[in-house]
């Protein structure tokens, strides 16, 4: 492991039982996140990339110990924190922070924005009142609020800025790894621009590594230096984000990139129109868990999983065929 | 652009104490009878006459200027004993609904967040609420002296069901909450977790549980003392002034009208109460009006 | 030149609540001819959902009226029908699809009633008949095995799969127009795909207009043949697709297109054009241009009167409300 990889995640692995019956007995597993591996280095911005059921909110939040593997090991800055006590893991979460989805229920609200934003520097320091305000303020200085934040509540903000305070609390202990789910997935696009801005402004001022979870290619190609993209649990291409945008490996990959409309009414591209649903990710199909829908599956990918092969350094893909 | 549609959007911001009145009308409504009659059972040795003195040479008396409501069969002022009997209604729907939303308060908590606590307490609770609240509480008298306090713990123990059910189900949901796995991945404490962001989620809905409560916690103490199973004879009670006078109504109505048309009157204010609480803390209703 | 299919003039629609009045949509005018494709575009809050409700006369009852304008579709006003009168239109003449496919599905009636129920009321059709021609419809609308889906449960289709029914009811009773609110934006982008696809195919084969209401440009592009652009409940810009994309000419129009990540323009930047400020609110009247505090071309002309729509580049298809075109255009 090199000295700038701040988290190395090995064969993840995340089944949640369905219990059914009285006694409640586990009767099949939902394998939301099936072996997944990858590392980031500090300051670097991976971007997670899936449709729902992908299992891609759920790495963020088995990184951040929110919910615990069934398997696999998580490293974050070299120490192995997948099985840390709850308490143990407490003080690690210092370096460890996140941004949510949605901005309206991550904020609780019936507290302040500085109540809100000050409750990690409550948890930690031992500052006073008036100190713990100071910091506050600036932490809001920083995503673009005024200090007049401090004293409103969550439904005096718009989205966007309720993203802000988001951040805002995410900052306060001085994290070096944000996972951010979906931070602006339910923003207007004129507002998305606003936080991704503010976001690529923080990292390079702080040195930040993102774990960036996304289903919008827009914003990965913009944010992201690598790109992993997921699908039933498992990651089925991972690369640089030039090289993933310019020579897509797999069949899903490109679909997925062939589906975001483009504002561009005069682009020519490959249109590639996947027939039928996503499998559930109880019953995933044999072989290649993408062959049902796959316009280029043959009979090997009804058998057999492909595992992940290279096609460059750092770039790999999870295909049995050369497409 | 007419007149009227000028008219429309020019409409000016109404504020104020009348406002709130209009937009509030169950609320205001049943806030003032309660406090009108919480003056009353409060002020009732300077409004109300003596309500145990028997004067038996005046039973059966129609209302008159020396007897607002009557007398009874014994005599009594029947004005005197209805203002009376609020206290006690008043005490024991109070105390009730405070002891029931303690500890359903607790227990609820506990269940939401402990699974091996919730599967105990949650059987415990359907049991509990199984046995008609009647019942429950005419048992739990028999088995000890008759008195206000006996009373009241009879009513509140069928009640803390129907509280532990509601806090466990606002935990539940409050749990799920993203401000809440926010506050973990912040570093914060169970016990800080519970008293900063689940606790005040369940105090709008208690608050209107407990005046549903109190409600029913009145009308059962009333039933009681109409069975006797209540507090003791002597107290005047709307229960068991109802009971004594059921003979007389085709005689004396007057006897039954006084305790019978207060308690209609205090339930209705109680219930009126929680539904304009209901409708103004819960955020759903509160925001669409 | 045949009258158009829809005609909107000058549609004012408010709400009313205890705190004041909502000024949701505020003089907005747009035409859609028959088999058009027409696209309404905006961000949240700029009143392109409450256009589509006014439409058909959907607002919530006590709290949303519409305070001026007309509505003409086949040159009759639909603000003076009677609710009867508007029944008829509703689902047969006109058919809506709505964002949440299980929200507007009856969760307790199979999707056969469902959508045999249209048919049976505004066509008179017998039970049978309307059955046939449910299946006529998930077939149309690529449902696989439709004759025994149709007694299944909205819960038994996957997202994808409702928004399809929701179509198939929407186009029942052959509709002269669709209108469709946000049709594909609580799918999965693959799933979007599929079903912007099929809309485009049904659209050939049945000849109906569609008017699409969205929040995405891309999705725009792709789909439709015309564009409004809507902000604070004003139309700001209208061209054909082409023209909006290659040639925006209003500063709102060039500041979203500047801030899609996967635009032309952001594709390359570094950073995203933000689009400084936030929007108006809607209980005040606005005076003037609402975007000005936002333009960086406003000038004081743009604060004292709201600007007409101008044509731009000397062709009426495209008009721009405001009053600094040339200046926007040569940027």
């Amino acid at each position: 492991m090199t000295h700038a990889e701040i988290l190395k995640v090995s064969d993840l692995k995340k089944y949640f039982p369905v219990r059914r019956g009285l006694l409640q007995r586990a009767v099949a597993e939902v394998k939301a996140v099936d072996g997944v591996s990858f590392t980031l280095a500090a300051g670097e911005t991976l971007c997670l990339v899936g449709e729902s059921g992908c299992g891609k909110s759920t790495v963020g939040r088995l990184i951040l110990r929110l919910i615990d593997a069934t398997s696999g090991s998580i490293a974050f800055k070299g120490e192995n924190i997948t099985t840390l006590s709850r308490e143990a893991m407490r003080s690690r979460r210092q370096g460890l922070q996140i941004v949510f989805q949605d901005p309206y229920a991550s904020l609780n609200p019936r507290l302040t924005a500085g109540t809100i934003v000050g409750e990690p520097l409550e948890n930690f320091d031992r500052l006073g009142r008036g100190e713990r305000a100071g910091r506050v303020k600036a932490l809001l200085a920083r995503v673009g609020l005024g200090a007049e934040a401090l004293h409103k509540y969550p439904f005096e903000f718009s989205g966007g800025q309720r993203q802000r305070l988001g951040i805002a609390r995410a900052l306060a202990l001085s994290p070096s790894l944000i996972v951010a789910d979906e931070p602006v997935s339910a923003l207007d696009v004129s507002v998305q621009a606003q936080v991704l801005n503010l976001m690529m402004d923080l990292q390079q001022e702080l040195g930040l590594a993102y774990l960036f979870i996304s289903h919008d290619l827009g914003v990965v190609e913009h944010m992201a230096d690598r790109v992993a993209v997921m699908y039933l649990g498992r990651i089925v291409e991972i690369a640089h984000k030039e090289e993933l945008f310019a020579r897509p490996r797999h069949p899903y990959t490109r679909a997925l990139m062939s589906a975001a409309p483009l504002p561009d009414p005069s682009a020519k591209r490959e249109r590639i129109v996947l027939e039928g649903d996503v499998p559930s990710p109880m019953s995933p199909p044999r072989g290649c868990h993408f062959h049902t829908r796959c316009p280029f599956a043959v009979a090997r990918c009804r058998e057999e999983y492909p595992e992940l092969r290279s096609d460059g350094p750092m770039h790999r893909f999870a295909c049995h065929l050369d497409v | 652009m007419t007149v009227a549609a000028a008219e429309i959007t020019n409409m000016p911001r109404r504020s104020g104490l009348w406002h709130f009145v209009r937009r509030n009308p169950t609320l205001v409504g049943g806030s003032i009878v309660l406090i009108l009659v919480a003056l009353a059972a409060l002020a009732a040795p300077l409004i109300a006459g003596d309500p145990i003195a028997a004067k038996p040479a005046n039973r059966l008396r129609p209302p008159s200027h020396l007897n607002w409501l009557g007398t009874d069969q014994l005599g009594r002022d029947v004005w005197a004993r209805t203002v009376y009997g609020a206290r006690i209604s008043l005490v024991v729907g109070l105390a009730v609904a405070t002891i029931a939303m303690a500890i359903g308060l607790l227990v609820g908590l506990l269940a939401g967040f402990s699974r091996t606590v919730e599967s105990v307490v949650m059987r415990l609770m359907d049991g509990l609420m199984a046995i008609p609240a009647i019942l429950l509480a005419i048992a739990f008298v028999s088995l000890s002296k008759a008195s206000v306090s006996i009373v009241v713990a009879a009513i509140a123990l069928p009640e803390i069901p129907r509280v532990v059910r509601l806090v466990r189900s606002v935990v539940l949901s409050v749990r799920e909450q993203p401000f809440v796995e926010a506050a973990v991945a912040s570093g914060t404490r169970l016990p800080k977790i519970l008293s900063r962001h689940i606790l005040p989620a369940t105090v709008p809905p208690l608050i209107v549980q407990a005046t549903y409560v109190a409600a029913s916690a009145i009308l059962i103490e009333a039933a009681l003392s109409f069975l006797g199973a209540g507090t003791p004879p002597e107290i005047p009670t709307w229960g068991n002034m109802i009971a004594s006078s059921r003979v007389y109504l085709g005689l004396a109505p007057w006897t039954i009208f006084g305790p019978g048309l207060a308690l209609a009157l205090i339930v209705l204010a109680v219930n009126l109460v929680g539904d304009g609480l209901r409708d103004r803390l819960d955020p759903r209703i509160a925001r669409r009006m | 030149m045949t009258a158009p299919l829809l005609d909107v003039q000058d549609l004012r629609t408010h709400f009313f609540n205890e705190d004041g009045v909502t000024r949701a949509v505020d003089g907005l005018s747009f035409a859609v001819a028959a088999q058009e494709t027409v696209g309404i575009v905006g961000e949240s809050g700029c009143g392109k959902t409450v256009t589509a409700l006014s439409i058909l006369q959907l607002l919530p009852p006590r709290l949303g009226r519409i305070v001026g304008g007309r509505i003409l579709f086949e040159g009759t006003d639909l603000t003076k029908l009677s609710e009867g009168q508007l029944r008829a239109v509703r689902g047969n003449r006109i058919g809506m699809i709505f964002q949440e496919p299980m929200t507007s599905l009856n969760p307790v009636l199979s999707i056969g009633h469902q959508i045999a129920e249209a048919v049976r009321i505004h066509k008179g059709a017998s039970a049978s008949a309307a059955r046939a021609r449910a299946r006529d419809m998930l077939e149309l609308v690529k449902i696989p095995d439709a004759k025994r889906r149709l007694d299944d449960y909205p819960h038994q289709f996957s997202g994808g799969m409702r928004q399809r029914v929701m179509i198939a009811m929407a186009l029942a009773c052959d509709p002269k127009m669709l209108i469709a609110d946000e049709p594909t934006t609580a799918l999965d982008v693959t799933i979007q795909a599929q079903v912007l696809k099929l809309m485009l195919e049904l659209k050939a084969k049945t000849g109906a207009a569609i008017v699409l209401i969205t929040h995405d440009l891309g999705v725009v592009a792709e789909t439709c043949q015309r564009v409004v652009v809507m902000y604070a409940g004003r139309k700001v810009e209208e061209a054909p697709v082409a023209q909006l994309f290659a040639r925006p000419a209003h500063p709102y129009t060039r500041g979203l297109l500047a801030s899609i990540a996967r635009g032309k323009a952001g594709a390359r930047a570094r950073r995203l054009k933000e689009i400084p400020g936030m929007v108006p609110s809607l209980r005040e009247p606005i005076r003037g241009c609402a975007f000005a505090p936002r333009c960086r071309f406003a000038v004081d002309a743009c604060r004292q009167e709201q600007p007409r729509l101008t044509p731009v580049a000397g062709t009426p298809v495209h008009q721009a409300a405001c009053l600094r075109v040339a200046e926007v255009l040569a940027s």
